[in-house]
């Protein structure tokens, strides 16, 4: 097994995330979106830490800064998520258009 | 090349069915209408994540990918699905298939160009895989003496990052002691709520 394999898997999820953030009309399916492109992120940096950084794994560690940060922004989003709910009654990203010129 | 028990065959068998279980859960969130059954092939897809880590020699990771991840972020946007779950059809955009289909273009064009990429470069692979005795005591060994600035400061952003979340999503009673003119009738048992001033929407 190579490293290869591990950086498309990756970049199939990644752009997976990219589809879903662009088209989704519900406002938290937008943020499920963000969480599998920081996974794809994630897989990416544990691949490189594995093939070639083994012996001090400085990927790993990155990887779980970024769970960690990939976690509370997951807890903030759907905050404003929830308030946005609240003021408006809808979830649909289609009306969420105050900033549209 | 890695240090895990298995042989090369049951490495290889175990990469493709996490790669075909992470790709088809993926799409299912992407793809699925009703948005409870994507979240929960989120979680499946998390496990995934934390199956193709294992293969990475990564066990911590896999177990703390599988803590937060399936156990507290997939938990958070259930219940955030729970909360803003309005049942309505949302109403057509125009041009909204094409939309989807040209966003879908994009999206497999920049997964040939980073496949592209991928293939075409010489890495830079070590010759052999190191055999830590325990990735934990490594990692634990960075985050006190390198990373230990990121360390400290990813406590502070949890910190902050909590109080934010629930600042933003709390909500304001009106305490029993005022009694204010409210249109609610005398047999409601809502609690009421401070009214939040609002922006109106452009149309």
């Amino acid at each position: 097994m190579s490293l290869e394999p591990f950086l498309i898997i990756a970049a199939a999820l990644f752009c997976i995330g990219i589809y879903g953030l662009i088209t989704s009309r519900n406002a938290v399916r937008v943020l499920m979106s963000v969480e599998l492109m920081l996974n794809a992120v994630n897989l990416n940096l544990m691949a490189f830490s594995n093939y070639l950084d083994s012996a001090s794994i400085r990927g790993q560690v990155f990887t779980i800064f970024v769970i960690s940060i990939a976690a509370a922004e997951a807890a903030v989003g759907l905050a404003i998520v929830l308030s946005i709910y609240r003021s408006r009654d809808t979830v649909d990203m289609e009306q969420f258009n105050l900033l549209r010129w | 090349m890695n240090n895990i028990g298995l042989g090369d065959g049951s490495q290889t068998v175990s990469l493709v069915v996490l790669a075909a279980m992470l790709t088809a859960s993926a799409m299912g969130v992407v793809l699925l209408q009703n948005i409870v059954y994507a979240a929960f092939l989120l979680g499946a897809t998390f496990i995934s994540v934390a199956g193709l880590y294992l293969l990475l020699n990564a066990d911590f990771v896999a177990a703390a990918q599988v803590l937060i991840y399936v156990g507290a972020v997939n938990i958070l946007i259930l219940f955030a699905i729970m909360l803003v779950n309005k049942r309505q059809d949302y109403a057509s955009v125009k041009y909204g298939a094409l939309r989807n289909v040209v966003t879908g273009v994009v999206c497999l064009g920049l997964f040939a160009l980073l496949g592209v990429t991928v293939t075409s470069t010489n890495w830079a692979i070590a010759p052999n895989i190191a055999k830590l005795p325990s990735t934990m005591v490594v990692i634990g060994q960075h985050f006190f003496s390198d990373y230990l600035l990121p360390f400290e400061l990813a406590s502070i952003l949890l910190l902050v990052s909590l109080i934010g979340a629930i600042v933003l999503a709390r909500r304001e009673f009106i305490p029993d002691t005022f009694k204010v003119d409210l249109k609610v009738s005398e047999e409601s048992l809502e609690l009421l709520e401070k009214p939040k001033e609002q922006l109106t929407a452009s149309k």
